[in-house]
């Protein structure tokens, strides 16, 4: 029984060591602890996807997981999938291919979609559009975000 | 908002977790995947003083067949592997079906088999689809174990017959009999939201492929998963014909379910989607019963 952890853990290829309590939702621990704020909070209850991080590869919600549960784990966010002089090839798509607006969603799409292309390098438009299901947009209305997609699987394909 | 404080363990072995559970009886859960439990801590609606971490209790997680050509699946097995699995494919082919319409792919990257049944929401798709296949479960305290029809053991609204000290462990789902098909038919304003109405279909034929079995098992029609017993009825030793299907169909809208009227959907509407669906669905069950 403890009510302070000693959480060790892994994200973007960095270890991290903190003292921390278990309610610390691990969205919170990457933004406040961390400093990523990369990783959105939005509805806090699983619907938005706006926290979307990858924990051992799969794409979970930060903030339906208490920090203490990764110890020991990977986690990637958006933070970790490029930088601004070298942009991941799905940053790379999202930018040219206009989208994003306000940006919010951004990081949870980006974070989906990595995993999805991997396994899916030629996607239909339907798959993708199944594949977003679970990442709201309040700017775009998505259509830009299927043609980021479509591009991003080119690019990623090349 | 977030969650308040509480206190916090991550056993390794079932009987640490049993432990655990029957020292704290009321005040600690068991925590599984989280993706129900959280939100609700979140939202402050549930606050256990003890949480109970079973997720790094390997043997927890498995997928094996059973001899009799079934199942059985470890309660923390991820949704993900449960959908991947293609023994799950060949034993359980309506679970097979059933397990990218729950959710989206984020949840069911930490959700868990055992964990959707022990939640107990009666809009949950594994609730309504164990009971459609006569599913058992294991469940296991520091005195022993027992093991529980999927039948008896749904009691109400996110109620279980399990006590504080108990744990599930295991569920087993029993093979097909021959000429069985199945069916899993939902509908929701958008993919992967929980639905309005959904219902399950298992059919099994008899050698002159009139209905010698029939299961119609429904989610978000009541205070559990509404098993429709008139409906069956209607249909149980009669050529399953279009009529047959129709009357069916409006048997189980408008006697063996108990839907309610929220800001999605009045009860109304969702008779009628009960209606259309079984429809569909015992046409779907039909179809795959024959090919068989």
């Amino acid at each position: 029984m403890t009510n302070q952890f000693k959480l060790s853990l892994t994200v973007n290829g960095n270890r991290y060591e903190r003292e921390i309590e278990p309610r610390l939702l691990l969205s919170d621990f990457l933004r406040h602890e961390l400093g990523m704020t990369g990783t959105h909070v939005g509805c806090e209850h699983g619907v938005c996807g706006a926290c979307t991080v990858l924990l051992d590869g799969d794409p979970v919600r930060s903030c339906l997981m208490f920090a203490v549960q990764a110890h020991g784990h990977e986690v990637i966010t958006v933070e970790g999938l490029g930088s601004i002089d070298d942009l991941h090839p799905i940053q790379q798509a999202f930018w040219e291919a206009h989208g994003l607006q306000c940006g919010f969603c951004t990081p949870g799409f980006l974070t989906t979609l990595v995993p999805f292309l991997e396994e899916n390098p030629n996607p239909t438009e339907e798959e993708i559009r199944d594949a977003i299901s679970g990442n709201l947009c309040r700017c775009t209305g998505y259509e830009n975000i299927v043609k980021s997609v479509k591009l991003a699987a080119e690019k990623m394909r090349a | 908002m977030k969650p308040p404080p509480f206190e916090y363990c991550a056993p390794t072995t079932v009987d640490e977790a049993l432990e655990h559970l029957a020292e704290h009886g009321y005040d600690a859960k068991p925590l599984a995947g989280g993706q129900s439990l959280i939100p609700m801590m979140n939202f402050r609606l549930a606050q256990p003083a003890v949480l109970v971490d079973l997720n790094s209790i390997a043997d927890l997680s498995f997928i094996r067949p059973t001899d009799d050509g079934g199942l059985s699946i470890g309660a923390m097995t991820r949704h993900k592997m449960v959908e991947k699995d293609p023994l799950v494919a060949e034993h359980a082919p309506l679970i097979y079906e059933t397990m990218p319409k729950i959710a989206t792919s984020q949840i069911r990257s930490r959700g868990t088999f055992g964990g959707s049944l022990a939640h107990a929401d009666p809009s949950a798709e594994l609730v309504c689809v164990s009971v459609a296949l006569d599913g058992e479960f294991k469940v296991v305290n520091k005195q022993g174990e027992r093991w529980v029809p999927a039948k008896d053991f749904f009691l109400g609204l996110f109620t279980s017959v399990m006590e504080p000290e108990d744990l599930l462990v295991e569920i087993k789902l029993p093979p097909f009999p021959e000429r069985t098909g199945w069916s899993l038919m939902e509908i929701a304003r958008r993919p992967h939201d929980f639905c309005l109405i959904g219902v399950a279909a298992v059919l099994t034929l008899d050698d002159k492929e009139q209905c010698q079995d029939v299961k119609l098992v429904y989610l978000s029609a009541g205070d559990g998963p509404m098993e429709a017993h008139q409906a069956a009825k209607v249909l149980k030793g009669q050529a399953v014909t279009a009529e047959a299907i129709q009357a069916a169909a409006e048997t189980a809208a408008s006697e063996d379910i108990d839907p309610s009227s929220d800001i999605h959907a009045t009860a109304d509407f969702r008779r009628h989607l009960a209606k259309v669906l079984t429809r569909r669905a015992l046409e779907e069950a039909l179809g795959r019963a024959k090919g068989k």
